[in-house]
């Protein structure tokens, strides 16, 4: 990996992370949980690293073996993290109220 | 699928994420935020599918089928309540996936490593790895499984600085001599180590703090691992999930006026008898009858609702939901007001009122309301205690003193249930419950609740 790579990686990890601060400190308290797991669930993201780490060899052997569990792990968090979010946003609703008179 | 072309796909995957936080910020288009980051997710799953590097599919397909029933069925299964224990499982599988993408890369490599990505590599493991037994611990704590109170022996920080140094060290064996294998699985074993020995000694009621904490620290692993297979979606999403992590556990610090070092290293609830010493509050709770507590909502024209984890442990949301309706119905303006530390995780008991379908537009955050109560009739306190108590304003001798908290004594009734007249978890004395305009009704609150309904509807 060369220096420039590195460099636009480092950059590209700042300007992310400023990003990021700035949706998040926008979410309202009311949502707070259901952003916690779905920062979770997009933290599955490793999904990709362990998919290649999987796919890649031809035979079976320990990195095929060790990315098979890591897919495993992630697609749990993947799979539930997305599952339980969508259960809690679905229960968020706004009810028109009536008034007796 | 050339690797130019996965890259812009996993440009589009970002900005799905992006646009799928920027949507959570209203609960109205939340659900769309979600579908959106889902695809973004999706997309980029199917364009690493397609990429020559990956020729076989079976094991994929076998540990997808695997991870995807037990996600799965948790998700669906998973009671709202416990909501805190099931952020810190699948977190800490996050973690372990993190840490094995790493360690499998470092297996694969035969070639040498390049400085740089030996360091991700060391990093995304250590920090994957206590990720990973910290958020099994935090979900034994939140569970019950593990001790809740604060596990302390003489000389403890002194042990994990040790272990702490020891990892730095063996590290650097490593950058010497990559193929040190004893340094490089004794880094396991101790990061493994530290995620445990780090969150014992914090007590169960600062577990949420320690949840979000280790969300953020699941994603610092996720960037790390992306920076050492140079893959800008991983390095991207890792960054959105350490940034929110980091804004949540400043939100519970500050909501209990505590820094991060005080809960990572205060063991806050560590039984210790001299900051309960001090001048309680004096005088006599008045306690009131059901008829009595339903006359005074009857007669006012606004209510405000507190709920505390009281309130949920009694399974008292719904009949406080009926309670809400039927009097919003009567011409009553109703709103709910949500400390922060209410529930067990930020913004859960926001949850388990709309599991309750009490409407989003009813609940109000603290700041947004604590002016209100000078000019509201009622306050109802259901199962709070701590968030309402006016010793945090008046009383520096207080362990919460400092710590914001609703208003509610402003009003001109403060409605109290309480399971009894016992102390709340940081063992402190309310004064809100001997105050003159303070009526104290005790009991179960699920059942008191379901009495005053019924006398409100004769």
């Amino acid at each position: 990996m060369d220096t420039g790579t590195i460099i636009v990686g480092l950059t590209i990890f700042v300007l992310a992370c400023f990003a990021g601060a700035e949706l998040i400190s926008r979410v309202p308290q009311t949502l707070h949980t259901p952003l916690m797991s779905a920062s979770n669930a997009i933290s599955g993201i490793a999904i990709l690293g362990a998919l290649l780490a999987t796919g890649r060899p031809e035979s079976l052997n320990s990195v095929s073996i060790i990315g098979f569990l890591a897919v495993i792990f992630a697609s749990i968090n993947v799979v539930g993290g997305y599952m339980v979010t969508d259960r809690m946003l679905q229960m968020f609703k706004k009810k028109t109220r009536k008034k007796k008179e | 699928m050339s690797i130019h072309i996965i890259n812009l796909i996993y440009l589009i995957s970002a900005s799905l994420f992006m646009l799928g936080i920027k949507n959570l910020s209203s609960p109205a288009t939340a659900k769309l935020g979600n579908k959106l980051s889902m695809s973004g997710m999706g997309v980029a799953i199917a364009a690493t599918l397609a990429s020559p590097e990956i020729s076989g599919f079976t094991l994929i397909i076998i540990a997808i089928a695997i991870g995807a029933a037990i996600g799965g069925y948790a998700a669906i299964k998973v009671e709202m309540t416990s909501m805190p224990e099931m952020v810190a499982l699948f977190n800490g599988c996050g973690g372990a996936a993190s840490a094995l993408v790493a360690l499998s890369e470092f297996q694969g490599t035969t070639s040498g490593f390049e400085s740089f990505t030996l360091l991700t590599l060391l990093l995304s493991i250590i920090i994957g790895g206590l990720t990973f037994t910290g958020s099994l611990i935090a979900f034994g704590k939140l569970q019950g499984i593990v001790s809740t109170r604060p596990i302390t022996y003489p000389g403890q920080q002194v042990v994990n600085a040790a272990i702490l140094t020891l990892t730095v060290l063996l590290s650097w064996m490593v950058f010497q001599n990559p193929d040190n294998a004893f340094a490089f699985f004794a880094i396991i074993i101790l990061a493994l180590a530290l995620g445990v020995l780090a969150v014992i000694p914090i007590g169960g009621a600062d577990m949420p703090v320690i949840v979000s904490l280790l969300n953020s620290y699941s994603g610092v692993a996720v960037s790390m691992t992306g920076f050492a297979l140079n893959n800008n979606a991983l390095i991207i999403v890792g960054s959105l999930v350490g940034a929110s992590g980091l804004f949540l556990t400043k939100i519970m610090c500050d909501a209990m006026n505590r820094s991060l070092a005080n809960v990572l290293f205060g063991a806050f609830g560590k039984v210790d008898e001299s900051t309960v010493a001090g001048e309680g509050p004096t005088g006599t709770m008045k306690g009131f009858e059901v008829d009595e507590v339903a006359m005074v909502l009857e007669n006012a024209s606004s209510l405000i609702i507190v709920p505390g984890y009281g309130m949920a442990a009694a399974q008292a949301q719904h009949v406080t939901r009926e309670i809400g309706d039927f009097l919003s119905e009567e011409g009553l303006d109703v709103r709910y007001a949500i400390h922060s530390v209410a529930g067990r995780m930020p913004g859960h008991m926001n949850v388990l009122l709309a599991e309750a379908d009490v409407s989003y537009d009813q609940l109000y955050a603290m700041e947004d309301i604590n002016d209100d109560f000078s000019n509201t009739d009622v306050v109802l306190v259901i199962g709070a205690n701590d968030v309402v108590n006016p010793a945090a304003k008046t009383n520096p001798g207080s362990p919460i003193y400092g710590m914001p908290v609703l208003d509610v004594e402003k009003s001109r009734t403060v409605i109290v249930l309480k399971r009894s007249m016992n102390v709340g978890f940081a063992g402190i004395e309310n004064e809100l419950f001997f105050m003159d305009n303070t009526m104290m009704l005790f009991g179960d609150a699920k059942s008191s609740l379901q009495n005053v309904l019924n006398a409100l509807k004769e």
